[in-house]
Formats: C-alpha cells, structure tokens, sequence
C-alpha cells in the first residue's frame, strides 16, 4: 500500500431504517468499499440539519454523503422529502458560495440496497478523492 | 420626497390615540441629523408632535418590533407599514408571532428610502443637512457647500428593485395602493451564478472576510425571531462570538440564510444594517430564486397562512444532484 | 518637525517598510477605508477614518493565547504568541490615538496583559491630524485636540505636503529612518492648519456635547434614571457599537476544540449580547435595557470612577454612523444628561 495517497476523509449520514441497514447488507455480502467512509447514523435523513453539513466539513471531511429512504419509502411517511427540499437549497447555496459541487452528494438507498451502497460509496469515494483536499470549507485550526 | 407627508401620518397617529383606538404609536424618531432616524414608542400626543419623523430616511421596517411589544401593551399599538414591511407583518402572522389584535396596522405608500451611505459617496463625508423635500436632494456640505443629487441615483439598493408597491395587510390605509411591481432583483444573482466557481469563491471569500459577526443582520431581521439564536447560546456548541477562521464566516452566514429560507420577504434589512457592506441580501435572494425555480414562484408573506416552501413538498421535486442543471453555473 | 512632499509618499511609506510591517487605512472595494499593510502600489485613502478602529493592532478580534495537546496522560502546552515582530500603524486620527490611552488602563495596569503589552510594545504610532471632521465627530467633548493627535509621531497633511513630529523616543529612532526622504522645516504650515482645524472643530454639529453632568460617583443618580427605557426601546441588541468602538474591550476566553487538541482563544464580547457574562451563575444582565445602560454607563460613569475622571468614549462617531436603529451615545448623553436627577 502506498502511503503518499491521497485518502480523502467521507462522511456518510445514513438513515436508520434504510440506508444504514444497506450498509450492513453490503458488509454482509462483503461488498467492499473503501474505509475512508464514515458513517453516523440517523434516525431519519432530515434529522440532518444543514449546519451538520458544514460541521462535517469544518472538523476536516472532505466530502459528505446523506443515505436515506427513497422518497415514497420514509419510515416517518414524509421525512425524507423534507431532506429532498432541504438539501437542493443547500447544494445549491455552497455552489453559489464557490464550494465544488461534487464534494456533496444524497442518495436513496434501502435496506435492500447493499450493493447500490457499496457502488454508491466507491463512486462518491473516487469523485471526492479527484477533487482533491477540502478546501474552500475548511478550519484551519482543525489541522494544526 | 415621499408622497404622504409627515403631517398625514401625525393627524392619523394624534387622531387614534386621542379617541382611544391605540394606546400607544410605532414611529420613527428624529435624530441629530437628518437621516439619523430611531424606531420608538409614542404613547403621547406631545411626544409625536416634538419627535415623529416621516422621510426619506424612514427606511427601518418596524414589524419584529411587534413581538415585543404586543407583550407589553394592554390595549392597541399602532404600527406604520410601508408596502414591503406588510409582507414581513404578514410573515410573522403565519409564524403565529404576534397577536394582531393588538395592533392597529396603517399602511402608508413609499417612495423608496434613500441610502445614506450612497448621499456620503457622493457629496461627501461631512454632511451638515439634507432637504429630501423634492426629487432633486439638497445637500448642504460642511466644506464643499451646497450639492444636489438626484434622489434616483442614492436610492437603497432594496428601494431600486422594489418588489411592490402593494400592501398585503393593514388596518387602514393612508394614500394609494400600489401594484406588485416587474422587478429585476435576481440579475445580480444571475450574474454571480454565472460566473465559475472559483470567480463565485473569491467573491464571497472577499465580501464575507469584512464580517465582524455584529450579528446586527440576524438581530434586524424580521424572520429572525428564535427566542434564543444557537449562534448566540453557549449549550448549542456552534456559539462563535467572533470570526477566527473563515469557515465560522460561511458557517454562519449560509446558516443565516438558511434559517429564514422560505420565511424571507427579501425585505432588504439585513444589508441596510451591516457596518461592513456586505451584501447578505444576495445570499437570500438565491434561496428566493432557487425556490422559485425549482418549487414555484413563491412570495413569503404575500398572504397569511401560505405554508413555506421548505416545510412543504411533492412527491415529484427535484433531486439535490438535479439542482445544477436548472440553478448555477459550473466551473 | 521635517516634511515630505505628498507625491513622495511612496518613498516614505517604503523606507517605513523596511523595519517592518507598516499599516495605514486603504479604500476597499465597498467604497469603505479599512487597515491594511502596505506593499507596493498601496494607496493611502483620503477618506477621514476607518469603519473599524485600529484596537485590532493591540487587541484583536480573536487572538490565539496558548494550545493544549494530550499524548498519552501529558498535556502539552505550546505557546503561540506572534506579537514579536515591530510595526508602524499610519495614519491613526486623534480620537483613535486616545483611544489607546483608554485600553492601556485596562491591560497594562496590574495584573497586566502581556499579549497586549508586547503589541504596544512593538507597535509605532504615526498619528494624522484633522483637517475636515465629519458632523458625527464630537472628540472635542472628551477634549481631544484632533489638530494634535498624540503618538509616536504626529503628522499633518496639507495640500501638497505630509509633516512629521515626533513626540517619543520611539518615534525619535522611526524619524530618523526617514531622513534620507524628508527634510527639515518649520511649523508655520502646521500652525496655520491647526488654527483652521480648531475653528472648524467649535462649529461642528456636535461641538456642543458635554461631560458635564457625567463622570465617577455619578451611578446612583442615572442608575434608576426613567429615561434608559425610552432610549433602549429599539435596541436590536447586536454588536456593532461595541465592535466598531475604538474603546470597548470586552473580551471572552473559550476553547476551541479541534478535534486533536484544544486552542484556548480569546475573541471580543459585546455587553449588548444577550449571552455576555453568562457564567456558571446563569446571566447577570436579563433584560436589554440593563445591557444597553451598562454599555453607556461604563463608558460615562464607571471607567471615569476609576480611572481619574478619563471617559472611556473619544468621540470618534463611528456608533453614531454604524448603528442600525442610529441610537448612540451622543442621543444618551444629552437625553440623560438633559433632564433633571437627583
């Protein structure tokens, strides 16, 4: 293993109900995705508030990704359309703001899903990992 | 100069408190000079004949004053309302917070406010009085004489892409409504949205370096009204009293922003107030735009009661990777 | 007293550069004059004063005072303390100046603040002084000459011509730097401008603003005064006064938590806020109209108890020009100071 690469750090907001258990799923099927994906589970996917986001990314993470049900599926009956309205503001505030739009990504994934969560995290993993180190969001006195 | 005069609004004001109908009067108070101009509270009828001012100055929008107020009053407050002021009224009203019984709401028309800081720039610093009485300002200078300036050319920004001249709410109302205005308010968004990302970057890196987190945008805004503002409670854990990395910035202006998504009426006072000229109406001008085009045309406080946008869905919006394709522009 | 011509600014502000950092006010692109550290092709900015005041040299919005880090069961404390190096602030008008006077009562009497202390350690004030005051200016009421600012070195610009005077030993040795781009002279041009300045300064809308009625063992008489409801009414209740204010020096110490350490930093505090001295004991201050008379009571009546009858305001006007709702401190003094108590 080289250790000059560049790993970048993930973090995954995962829902309860659908998404963390596709990521059990996946690990039960040993799919493999790569380690430098951090997952925090949630009870429901807009239980993540924006400032979530941006605290992910302040305490070093160089992209975030929110799991949840798909639209129609929530657990709650509605909380993930909330999400839906609710990140699209948001995505679209931190590009207006010069934030790379692909270091931010949210995706439906069930509990049925494993291999979606691992393709899904290998792809966000890459993406992010192209783009290089965060930036634009950064706390310099996370480094030090 | 504005087409109700100061003396309308005192009759109307003098008139309600002497029979009884308000107890008290939302007004603005002159200062030392004469754009300096207060919020206060008249509860009689000498205090408003000595201190009520009505100019073009008048530009502070009094309906988060409600909420305070309505608290303390037994009976009625009447509260001046300029077309724009009535959609944050209206506002506060869906939010459930104040008791509009207790105000009595006169709405009076607006030519627009004029920005004090546009008059300075161009007549300068040392301003020793202003006439706002006809369109074409009179300037008197401490040391270059007198100026003229073209009320149109030092209008606020707000007042120059007005949204309506129409009162959504009041009690009452003084003068002639208006109609809800063609405006181009989102071009300057427009423009930043064209520009790449790294042009959008060093822009906002730029204007958002000057903050000096007065907080004075959150505390004016009228959509801003948590009893307790998590930037400002030391149990939230995201408390920052003061910028020490850029991040704090961006974090707590895109949070700003987003807290009053939905619930803003683009009333402008935020970058009214800001010491530093920062333009924070940007940043809710692109939610508004953003909402618009991806949700519908929606105006926050164009009626009481309208559910807002984010507390609100469909089974067929948008996805938060689609919001590129309709909204900004990539690199 | 040596001279300059104005069109050698540059050479001067250069040969200043050579000892160290050299900051003077420069126009942004908001149209506003701010601090900036000069490097070639900067321009000074003509505009008559900074939106925020040149306290950041000494006491910064936010400075950094130490770091912890933990390996195993040791705490490591590193020290981070930057204020080593000299500079030069140019251009500071006479209110600003006094308003140094006022910090150093607060962090260099005993126990003294050490971070502050070395900043005015290495710091060289070059003062300019007035020529067109602004109506918002009332420096004069704390009997501020704005035609002779204090510091290191005292600088009047004319016409065509930049003066300089040096007051201290500091400002001795950074005059001498200069010799080689200025050249002996006579006041005679600086008098006359001071002449000019002073009658302008008696004319001011302002000029008419007293102490009188304030100072030390005044707080039981406006303590209770009726009029702090009135005039807090509208009060937003955000910073801006405190932290445009040449003189507040308000400050909180917090750890920032950077998830592999701690940083202790210490960033302003603004008595307007309502979370100002919330300690362990809950909040001393509940109600605006206490945090908006404690302001102005500090400024009017406290500090001159303590400090020999010095108020801690200087009249630079930037609260009269900065505040959202335009209430200030020269509407509180005459207010208060206008009607009668006991």
């Amino acid at each position: 293993m080289q250790m000059s690469e560049y790993k970048p750090l993930i973090v995954a907001f995962c829902c309860n109900w659908c998404s963390y258990a596709g990521a059990d799923l996946a690990g039960n099927n040993r799919l493999a995705y790569p380690a430098d994906v951090k997952i925090i589970r949630v009870p429901c996917s807009c239980r993540v508030n924006p400032m979530f986001i941006l605290r992910a990314f302040q305490r070093g993470a160089d992209g975030v990704i929110l799991c949840g049900c798909h639209p129609g599926d929530c657990h709650y009956t509605s909380g993930n359309y909330f999400t839906r309205r609710r990140m699209a503001l948001l995505f679209s505030m931190l590009d207006f703001l010069g934030i790379e739009r692909e270091r931010t990504r949210v995706e439906w994934v069930s509990a049925a899903e494993g291999a979606k969560f691992a393709a899904t995290m290998n792809d966000f993993v890459a993406t992010v990992a192209a783009l290089g180190e965060n930036k634009r969001l950064e706390d310099l006195r996370c480094k030090r | 100069m504005q087409t109700i005069t100061r003396e309308q609004l005192l009759d109307k004001a003098v008139s309600l408190l002497s029979d009884g109908t308000v107890q008290a009067v939302l007004g603005w108070q002159k200062g030392e000079f004469d754009y300096d101009i207060t919020p206060a509270v008249f509860e009689t009828e000498d205090a408003l004949k000595k201190n009520f001012v009505w100019n073009d100055f008048c530009g502070a929008n009094f309906s988060k004053y409600l909420i305070e107020r309505t608290k303390k009053i037994e009976g009625k407050i009447l509260v001046f309302l300029k077309p724009c002021d009535t959609y944050s009224f209206n506002q506060l009203l869906t939010e459930h917070r104040f008791d509009r019984d207790k105000v009595y709401a006169v709405g009076i028309p607006c030519d627009g406010m004029i920005d004090i800081a546009l008059v300075k720039a161009a007549c300068g610093d040392a301003i020793s009085s202003i006439d706002t009485s006809a369109d074409t300002i009179q300037v008197e200078t401490l040391y270059d004489g007198a100026k003229t300036v073209d009320k149109a050319s030092v209008l606020a920004e707000r007042c120059v892409v007005c949204k309506s001249k129409k009162h959504v709410a009041y009690d009452e109302l003084l003068g002639e409504d208006g109609e809800v205005l063609d405006n181009n308010r989102f071009d300057e968004v427009a423009r930043l949205e064209a520009m790449s990302a790294d042009e959008r970057f060093a822009f906002w890196q730029n204007e958002l370096s000057r903050c000096i987190r007065c907080n004075a945008c959150r505390d004016v805004c009228p959509a801003c009204t948590c009893e307790k503002c998590v930037f400002g409670n030391p149990e939230s854990g995201v408390e920052n009293k003061a910028v020490s990395d850029s991040f704090e910035e961006k974090m707590f202006h895109i949070i700003r922003a987003f807290h009053v998504a939905g619930r803003c009426t683009d009333c402008g006072e935020c970058s009214r107030v800001c010491p530093q000229n920062i333009p924070l109406h940007l940043l809710n001008r692109k939610f508004i735009k953003d909402i618009n085009a991806f949700y519908g045309d929606y105006q926050a406080g164009a009626e009481v009661g309208s559910r807002a946008p984010l507390v609100d869905y469909t089974t067929e919006d948008l996805e938060p990777g689609e919001v590129f394709d309709r909204g900004g522009q990539d690199a | 007293m040596r001279k300059c011509l104005l069109t050698s600014i540059d050479a001067v502000l250069a040969q200043l550069a050579k000892a160290g950092d050299v900051y003077l006010p420069v126009d942004g692109d908001d149209g506003a004059a701010s601090f900036k550290k000069w490097e070639e092709g900067t321009k000074w900015s003509e505009k008559l004063n900074t939106v925020r005041s040149p306290k950041d040299f000494f006491f910064p919005q936010t400075e950094n005072l130490m770091e912890f880090k933990r390996e195993g069961k040791n705490i490591e404390i590193i020290d981070v303390r930057d204020e080593k190096a000299d500079f030069v602030v140019f251009g500071v008008r006479a209110c600003d100046v006094k308003s140094f006077d006022v910090l150093d009562r607060v962090f260099l009497t005993d126990p003294v603040d050490s971070y502050y202390a070395e900043r005015r350690e290495h710091g060289v004030i070059m003062s300019l002084a007035c020529t067109r005051p602004a109506e918002t200016c009332f420096c004069g009421t704390f009997d501020i000459d704005a035609a002779d600012p204090q510091g290191d070195v005292t600088m009047w610009k004319t016409e065509t011509e930049l003066f300089f005077r040096a007051n201290t030993e500091k400002g001795e040795a950074l005059l001498a730097k200069l010799d080689g781009v200025t050249e002996a002279c006579d006041e005679a041009a600086v008098n006359a401008q001071q002449e000019k300045t002073r009658d302008i300064m008696k004319k001011l809308p302002l000029a008419g603003v007293s102490t009188e009625k304030f100072g030390g063992g005044k707080t039981d008489t406006y303590f209770n005064a009726p009029e702090w409801s009135e005039l807090s009414e509208s009060c937003l209740g955000c910073g801006t006064c405190t932290f445009v204010c040449p003189t507040c020096q308000c400050y909180d110490i917090r750890d920032f938590d950077t998830g592999n350490g701690v940083i202790r930093f210490r960033c302003w505090d603004s008595c307007m806020y309502s979370d100002f001295t919330k300690m362990a004991h809950g909040n001393n201050r509940l109600s605006q109209l206490e945090r908006f008379r404690q302001r102005f009571m500090h400024k009017l009546v406290y500090y001159p108890e303590n400090n020999d009858g010095l108020f801690s305001c200087v009249g630079c006007g930037r609260c009269l020009a900065k505040c959202p709702i335009s209430m200030n401190i020269v509407k509180v003094m005459k207010k208060i100071g206008g009607s009668d108590h006991e």
